[in-house]
């Protein structure tokens, strides 16, 4: 996958912490297709986060440090280019779909005040121009694209006369409000309910569909993986250490610890089956 | 509309803090030991004179009925009259609020719009010098009383550098009478005189430092975990994320959710800041409350004891009244919430 949207190579981060070095991603490497629906798997300190941190550009130094290895975006070295260059892309060219919707809204604002100020400054770095009502007419549509049935009053609303699952929606639409090619999720809807969770997922994949978005998302759930991704990446302590396509992998696990994730799914059928031979980590 | 319900729920909740902080007030003014009419009188009186004037001032009556009058006379807005200064306590009290209330309302700002500043500075820099500067001055403005700032301020600033006026409201020399509002700056402002209204900042300056000092502290020190605290938000990184540029995260979206927790200190503090506006008062010669209800209450001068204690009071919960709005007003939970 040489042309891909996004391509990760061999990424390598340390974070420095009371005098302590310690590695977190150890050689990481991985492609975003353009219209791809990737997921990146793993439990908790695996690494999925600093990655996806590190695509972001949200980590902070110190303590964390790219040690070494690449992060292309459309050809381009996220790692090398000037930081205005690279502001730029972050929000705008890929955005992200944050996790908790009860926790990622600011409480104080409007969904129109906060919607309206991210897409002002994304316009800005974009060197576009538009006025507040314009800015207010994309907000109303990005809320109607993700199926808000009366997108003007939510936009009025603050974010506590949401449910979860509507504020949650509001987060997705925060991240399609300039148009990006790749959305990044991370484990969006972990917080809510199940079916609530399934419609959410439903969404976002409806949508990257539609729009022929480029797909990466972070999780530990491999239903999520099943439902929402073609290509698969296993991420254990730092590493790489599967990628195929989703299918194969749920038939044939290769690596003992995505055989150990995969066993470690509770079944309804025969209780469960933790702690069966074969659990690494 | 949630809006008006949530302040006529609050309204509701200061009358009956009123009432019960007059009936707190009013029996302890009369368990305390001494006599008013016979320390009215002083002490060449005969037992006829007293009892005369007891009976004139009802205090031979049932304690119950006692305060049955003095509901009726503050309901027609009446607190009776002083046997210290032989006047109506209204005059009294209406001589010497405008000053007491014009400095109080000089420390606030003077704590919040120093307080509020500063803990974000040390918030932004957390750890790193400012902080350390910021933490050491809060603590230090914190628990130094205020009669030691005062008495400090004013023999810095008076005494050696000659730089500020240390007592009274204006120079004796200068001819201004007081308007509408009472309080000197506005007043003299209204009218034009900005000599006037120089002379009444640079009197005012000093008591209401002293008097900020310690509220500038907690507030600085409110601000700033605030502010830390709010900087770990998801939805702060979520903004970051988005690319909001760091001055709107920092003074929008983090500035104003950290503002509830120093507004409602700033609630709680001002009730010891009333106590100590009596003392910074004493110490600059300030014609406030604090002289008149210093010598009432030395005197057991029960209408103006009262009177004192219940503007205090109305005052305190005005003040908390507005707070809670303007707590609704910057958190919408609060007003969704409190409605309910």
């Amino acid at each position: 996958m040489a042309n891909a949207l996004l391509s990760v190579r061999n990424l390598s981060v340390q974070f420095t912490t009371y005098g302590q070095t310690n590695p977190v991603l150890k050689g990481v490497s991985l492609d975003v297709p353009a219209r791809s629906q990737i997921a990146l798997v793993g439990e908790s300190g695996s690494g999925k986060t600093v990655t996806m941190r590190a695509i972001m550009g949200l980590l902070r130094s110190p303590p964390a440090k790219v040690t070494g290895g690449e992060i292309f975006y459309d050809g381009r070295d996220l790692l090398t280019m000037p930081d205005r260059e690279r502001l730029k892309l972050r929000g705008t060219a890929m955005s992200m779909v944050f996790q908790d919707p009860m926790s990622s809204l600011n409480p104080v604002f409007t969904i129109a005040d906060q919607m309206g100020t991210i897409l002002k400054y994304a316009d800005r770095r974009l060197g576009r121009s538009r006025n507040g009502r314009e800015r207010m007419a994309r907000v109303h549509e990005v809320l109607g694209q993700v199926r808000m049935r009366d997108p003007e009053r939510v936009a009025r609303s603050y974010p506590i006369m949401l449910s979860g699952g509507m504020r949650q929606r509001v987060l997705i639409a925060m991240a399609l409000l300039s148009e990006p090619r790749l959305l990044i999720a991370d484990e969006p809807g972990t917080a809510l309910d199940v079916t609530t969770q399934a419609q959410i997922l439903k969404l976002l994949k409806d949508l990257v569909e539609e729009r022929g978005l480029a797909l990466l998302m972070i999780t530990h759930n491999l239903g999520v993986v099943r439902e929402t991704s073609n290509y698969v990446y296993v991420m254990n302590k730092g590493v790489v250490v599967e990628h195929r396509p989703t299918a194969e992998l749920f038939e044939a696990p290769r690596d003992d610890y995505t055989k150990a994730l995969i066993a470690a799914v509770p079944r309804l059928t025969g209780g469960t089956s933790f702690g069966k031979a074969g659990a690494a980590a | 509309m949630e809006f008006l319900l949530f302040l006529f729920r609050r309204i509701l909740w200061s009358i009956l803090v009123l009432v019960g902080l007059s009936i707190v007030i009013f029996a302890i003014a009369r368990v305390v030991p001494g006599d008013p009419a016979r320390m009215a009188l002083g002490p060449t009186a005969t037992a006829q004179q007293v009892a005369d004037l007891q009976e004139k001032l009802g205090l031979n009556k049932p304690i119950v009925e006692q305060y049955g009058m003095f509901i009726a006379g503050l309901s027609r807005g009446d607190l009776g009259r002083s046997l210290l200064t032989e006047r109506p306590v209204n005059d009294d009290i209406r001589d010497t609020f405008a000053a007491t209330f014009e400095l109080v309302l000089a420390t606030i700002t003077l704590a919040f719009v120093l307080g509020v500043p500063l803990g974000v500075a040390a918030a932004r820099w957390k750890d790193k010098w400012p902080d350390t500067l910021v933490r050491v001055l809060a603590i230090f403005s914190a628990v130094t009383p205020s009669f030691f700032a005062a008495l400090l301020l004013q023999i810095l600033a008076g005494y050696v550098l000659h730089i500020l006026p240390t007592t009274g409201r204006l120079p004796h020399n200068m001819e201004f009478v007081a308007g509408i509002t009472g309080l000197l700056t506005i007043d003299s402002l209204l009218a034009g005189r900005l000599d006037v209204f120089g002379e009444a900042l640079r009197h005012l300056l000093l008591p209401a430092t002293a008097l900020a000092l310690a509220t500038m502290g907690q507030i600085a020190r409110i601000t700033r975990s605030s502010m830390i605290d709010v900087a770990s938000q998801d939805y702060i990184e979520a903004s970051r994320a988005f690319g909001v540029p760091e001055p709107i995260r920092v003074f929008k979206y983090m500035l104003r959710p950290s503002f509830v927790p120093p507004l409602t200190i700033l609630g709680l503090e001002f009730a010891s800041l009333i106590g100590n506006a009596f003392v910074v008062e004493l110490v600059f010669a300030w014609p406030g409350m604090a002289a008149y209800g210093i010598r009432t209450i030395l005197q057991k001068d029960l209408n103006a004891v009262m009177g004192v204690v219940m503007v205090s009071g109305v005052f305190f919960v005005l003040v908390n009244l507005l707070i809670d709005v303007l707590v609704g007003f910057v958190d919408p939970r609060v007003r969704i919430r409190g409605s309910r």
